[in-house]
C-alpha cells in the first residue's frame, strides 16, 4: 500500500479498445512523484530510444493525464496532462486546475496512459470500475461548452445506470477538446469548466489527433489514505493561513495586471510585442471589476480561489462567460491585439474557450497574424476577406474560427505561429520569422524581459534555458535551489499542486507535506541535486533531440526571438535591452551549475552521477555527445 | 414536529467560490479521511460558475423522519439536526424522495443514509468557509434560526435560481441536463 497514491494507473489503448490496470514500483514513484517527472520517465521509456521518429499527432505519441501525491490533498487541486508536444517536439508538464484528479483519485486511478488513435470521435467515461471508450460523433464538431452538455448529461445517465438508488451524486469531472483540438491545432488546449486549460504544450492537438474528444471521470471513493494525516492538515491549515492573508492577490488574481503588467513594468505584449508598455486606463482592474460576478472562484480545496467569474450581461457580446480573463489572457487576447476594452476582452476569451485554445498561444498566432497584415504581407484576400486591422475584436474572433476549423489561411495558422512563419515565408518570398515571437517552437508568457521589472522572470535566461522554453510557470533561474528555479517548478508540476499557493513556501515546508502524505522523506538536498535534476535532464535531452518535423539543436536555440533583442521602444523604460554579453555569461554559467558542456548538452559526467547511461548511449548516438 | 432547533446554516449561493473546502472538512470529521461524495455538504457545479453547496434544508415538517419505516431518522431537539441511526437504516432510499430537496444520499461505501448533524451544533463547515472569508456557509443560532428559515430545493432547481442570478436569464439554457 502506498500512501497517497491510488496505486493504479488506467491503461486505454485507444486503437485496439483496450483498457488495462498497470503499476509502478515504489522506487519509480519516489524518484518521478508524479505528474510531470513520471510523465517524463513514462515517455523515456517509453518513446526514448526512437524519439525523433515519433510524430506528436501521430498514434504512436503517447499522452498521458497524470495526478500527483498532492492532488487533493493540497491546497487547490491541478491535474498535469503532458506527452510528445507538437509544439517544440520534447515534453511540456501542463497542468490544469479542477477536480479532474480528485474524481480521478477518488475512481482509484493516479492518471491515465492514452496509447494509439480512437477509429471514429470517441470519449473516455469512468466511473471507479466501470471505464469505457464511447462514441463522441454527436459531439466532434460542437464547441465547448455545448460538448460539456452533451458529455455530462450522457454521463449522469450512464452513472444513474450503475447508481439507481443512490440519490443525488455531484457531476463527474471532464477534461475536453473544442474544435481547434479536434483539428489538430498545434495551440489547442485540453480544457475544464470555463477557461481553464492545460495549454502550453499543444495536447488539445494530440487529443485530436487520437479521436479523443473528453475524458469523463466519476469517483465514489474516498481520496488514498496519507500517513500521518494529522500533521497533513496542520501542515494545510497553516499554509492556508498564509494564503488568506494575500488578501491583494485573493481579491484581484491577476487580473490587475493587464494595465499594471504594462503600465508599471513594461512587460506587456503589445500588437505582437512590437511594443511592452501601454498606460490605458481603460484596462485597469477596476474596469474588469464591472463585469465579474464572483470575485471569489476557484477549484478544489484552494484557500486562495484567485479566479474571477466574468458575465457580459448585456451589449453586443451578451452571453459571454470566462474565468477572469487572468493576465494571460487579457494581454495576449488584449494589448497584444492593439484591444484595450474589458468587454472585448472577456468576449473574445470566450471565443477562444468555445473553440478551445490555449489563450496564450492562441492569442500569439492572432497577433503574429495582425503584424504581418499590418506590414502588407498578408492581405485582406490572403485572410479570406478579414479586415484584420489592431483592436477589431471581431476580426480576430472571426480569424480564431478560421484557425480552429481550419478554413483558408486559417490551416496554416493553426500550426502555431513557429511553422506558419516558415511557411508564409516560402509562400511570400519574404521574411516572416523575425514576427513570430516564439522559443523553440512555443510563444512566450506574457512576460517581457526588457525592463527587467516583471516579478515573474527575475533573469533575461529564463525562457532560453528552461526545459519548457516560452512557459512562464517553468522559467529557469540561479541559484539552482532558489525560489526562481526551473526545478521548483519541476517539483510543483510533479506534486500537481499550484504555484499560487506556494510561493511564500520554502522547500522543506512543501517537502514535509509530502512525507506527511506519502511517508518518504524528500531532503532539499535530493530535490536539488537528484531527483528533480533528473527529470530536467531527460526534458533537455527529448527537447534536443525533437523531431520528426523540427529540432533545437545545441545552444543557439537558447536564446531570445529576435526583438527581444532590441531596445524597448516607449514608455518610462524606454531604450532598456538585454546585454548580449550579460546574457551569454549567465547562460555559461547556468549550463555549468545544471552539468551542461558549453554546448549546452548534459555531460557524461553528470548522466552518469544521475544514473542515465541510457540517455548518455542517445545523446551519442544521436551525435550530440 | 414541534422539534425547533437552535441551530441552521444559512447558505449565500452566489458566494460559493468553489473551493470545496467545506467537503473536505465535513468528510473529514464525518469519515475520517477526505470524502467528496460522503460528506453531507456536497458542491453541486450543474454549470462551471454556479456552485451549490447542498445540505439539509431542517424543514418545518421533516418528511424524511416521517416517512422513514424503520424510525432510523430522528430530530435532534438541541439543534434541529436530523440524527441517522445507522444500525437501524437499511438504505431504502424512501427518505430520498421524500425530501423536496433531494438531500439524503446513500453513503458511497456502507448500506446508508446520510444527512448532516449539523456537527452536534458546531458546523465544521461554516468555520472554514468563514476563515476563507467566502462567506456562504454561515452559523445561525437561537431565535435568528425561525427568521433564517428556508425551504427545501433540489441541486437542480438551486442551479437554475441561481444561475439566473449570476449570469442572467438565458443562462439556465447552460446549466447541465439529463
Amino acid at each position: 500500500m502506498v500512501n497517497g497514491y491510488a496505486g493504479t494507473f488506467l491503461e486505454i489503448d485507444l486503437t485496439n479498445n483496450k483498457i488495462e490496470e498497470i503499476t509502478f514500483s515504489d522506487k519509480i514513484l519516489q524518484d518521478y512523484i508524479g505528474g510531470r517527472g513520471l510523465g517524463v520517465k513514462i515517455l523515456w521509456d517509453r518513446l526514448g530510444s526512437k524519439w525523433e521518429t515519433i510524430d506528436p499527432l501521430g498514434p504512436e505519441n503517447v499522452l498521458l493525464m497524470l495526478t500527483g501525491p498532492f492532488t487533493g490533498y493540497f491546497l487547490g487541486a491541478r491535474t498535469c496532462v503532458t506527452g510528445k508536444s507538437p509544439q517544440g517536439n520534447g515534453i511540456i508538464g501542463s497542468t490544469v486546475g479542477g477536480e479532474f484528479g480528485v474524481e480521478l483519485k477518488c475512481a482509484g486511478y493516479d492518471g491515465i496512459i492514452f496509447t494509439g488513435k480512437a477509429e471514429k470521435p470517441s470519449y473516455v467515461f469512468i466511473c471507479d470500475d466501470a471505464v469505457e471508450i464511447k462514441d463522441a460523433s454527436h459531439v466532434w464538431g460542437k464547441t465547448s461548452r455545448e460538448s460539456m452538455r452533451y458529455l455530462i448529461k450522457d454521463s449522469m445517465n450512464a452513472i444513474k445506470k450503475i447508481h439507481p438508488n443512490y440519490g443525488e451524486f455531484k457531476e463527474p469531472s471532464v477534461l475536453y477538446i473544442g474544435p481547434a483540438g479536434e483539428n489538430k491545432s498545434r495551440v489547442a488546449a485540453v480544457a475544464a469548466k470555463y477557461t481553464h486549460a492545460a495549454g502550453y504544450g499543444g495536447y488539445g492537438g494530440v487529443m485530436g489527433s487520437k479521436n479523443l474528444k473528453a475524458v469523463v471521470v466519476k469517483g465514489f471513493g474516498s481520496l488514498p489514505d496519507v500517513i500521518d494525516q494529522d500533521k497533513m492538515l496542520e501542515l494545510s491549515q497553516e499554509f492556508s493561513k498564509r494564503c488568506f492573508m494575500i488578501e491583494f492577490f485573493r481579491r484581484w488574481g491577476t487580473g490587475s495586471g493587464g494595465y499594471t503588467f504594462g503600465a508599471e513594468s513594461s512587460s506587456e505584449p503589445v500588437r505582437n510585442w512590437q511594443e511592452e508598455w501601454h498606460n490605458e486606463e481603460s484596462y485597469k482592474g477596476e474596469e474588469f471589476d464591472k463585469f465579474w460576478i464572483k470575485k471569489y472562484w476557484g477549484d478544489y480545496g484552494c484557500p486562495v480561489t484567485c479566479l474571477k467569474l466574468a458575465v457580459l450581461r448585456d451589449g453586443k457580446y451578451e452571453g459571454a462567460i470566462c474565468d477572469n480573463p487572468d493576465y494571460e489572457l487579457e494581454a495576449f487576447l488584449g494589448p497584444n491585439l492593439g484591444i484595450f476594452s474589458p468587454e472585448q476582452n472577456i468576449y473574445l476569451s470566450y471565443i477562444i474557450e468555445e473553440l478551445g485554445f490555449c489563450g496564450i498561444q492562441g492569442g500569439a498566432i492572432l497577433g503574429f497574424t495582425g503584424e504581418l497584415f499590418q506590414r502588407g504581407i498578408l492581405t485582406k484576400e490572403d485572410l479570406g476577406g478579414i479586415n484584420l486591422e489592431w483592436g477589431n475584436v471581431d476580426a480576430f474572433a472571426e480569424l480564431a474560427r478560421k484557425i480552429a476549423f481550419r478554413e483558408g489561411i486559417g490551416d496554416i495558422l493553426a500550426e502555431g505561429i513557429y511553422r506558419a512563419a516558415l511557411k508564409l515565408e516560402e509562400m511570400k518570398k519574404q521574411e516572416v520569422l523575425k514576427y513570430a515571437i516564439h522559443l523553440k517552437g512555443m510563444a512566450i508568457g506574457a512576460h517581457g524581459l526588457k525592463s527587467g521589472k516583471d516579478i515573474v522572470t527575475s533573469t533575461p535566461i529564463g525562457y532560453s534555458v528552461s526545459v519548457q522554453a516560452g512557459d512562464h510557470t517553468s522559467t529557469a533561474a540561479l541559484p539552482i535551489d532558489g525560489l526562481g528555479s526551473e526545478l521548483r517548478s519541476i517539483m510543483s508540476d510533479s506534486g500537481v499542486y499550484c504555484n499560487f499557493t506556494t510561493f511564500t513556501l520554502a522547500f522543506a515546508q512543501i517537502a514535509d507535506f509530502y512525507q506527511a502524505v506519502t511517508g518518504w522523506e524528500l531532503p532539499k538536498e535530493v530535490w536539488f541535486g537528484e531527483k528533480g535534476l533528473r527529470i530536467l535532464q531527460l526534458q533537455r535531452t527529448v527537447s534536443l533531440i525533437g523531431g520528426p518535423d523540427v529540432t533545437w539543436r545545441l545552444k543557439q536555440d537558447d536564446t531570445l526571438p529576435s526583438r527581444f533583442w532590441e531596445p524597448l521602444p516607449s514608455g518610462p523604460f524606454k531604450g532598456e535591452s538585454i546585454d548580449r554579453n550579460a546574457f551569454e555569461k549567465l547562460k555559461s554559467e547556468y549550463y555549468t551549475v545544471v552539468g551542461w558542456n558549453e554546448e549546452g548538452v548534459p555531460t557524461s559526467e553528470i548522466l552518469h552521477k544521475l544514473d542515465l547511461k541510457d540517455v548518455e548511449s542517445k545523446l551519442k548516438k544521436e551525435g550530440l555527445l | 414536529m414541534q422539534n425547533v432547533g437552535k441551530v441552521r446554516i444559512k447558505r449565500n449561493y452566489e458566494n460559493c467560490s468553489g473551493c470545496r473546502r467545506c467537503e473536505i472538512t465535513c468528510s473529514l470529521y464525518h469519515e475520517g479521511k477526505i470524502w467528496p461524495e460522503a460528506s453531507r455538504v456536497r458542491v453541486f457545479m450543474l454549470v462551471p460558475g454556479v456552485e451549490i453547496p447542498h445540505l439539509c434544508f431542517q424543514c418545518d415538517d421533516y418528511p424524511c423522519v416521517e416517512e422513514c419505516p424503520e424510525e432510523a431518522l430522528s430530530v435532534d431537539g438541541q439543534t434541529g439536526a436530523i440524527i441517522t441511526h445507522k444500525s437501524k437504516c437499511t438504505a431504502c432510499g424512501i427518505c430520498i424522495n421524500a425530501c423536496p430537496g433531494r438531500v439524503p444520499h446513500l453513503h458511497p461505501q456502507n448500506d446508508h443514509i446520510v444527512i448532516c448533524d449539523l456537527c452536534g451544533g458546531t458546523p465544521k463547515c461554516t468555520v472554514t468557509c468563514q476563515e476563507g472569508k467566502w462567506d456562504t456557509l454561515i452559523l445561525i443560532e437561537g431565535e435568528d434560526v425561525e427568521t433564517e428559515k428556508i425551504s427545501a430545493r433540489t441541486p437542480k432547481e438551486l442551479t437554475h435560481e441561481t444561475a439566473r442570478k449570476i449570469m442572467g436569464e438565458n443562462a439556465t439554457e447552460e446549466v447541465y441536463e439529463w
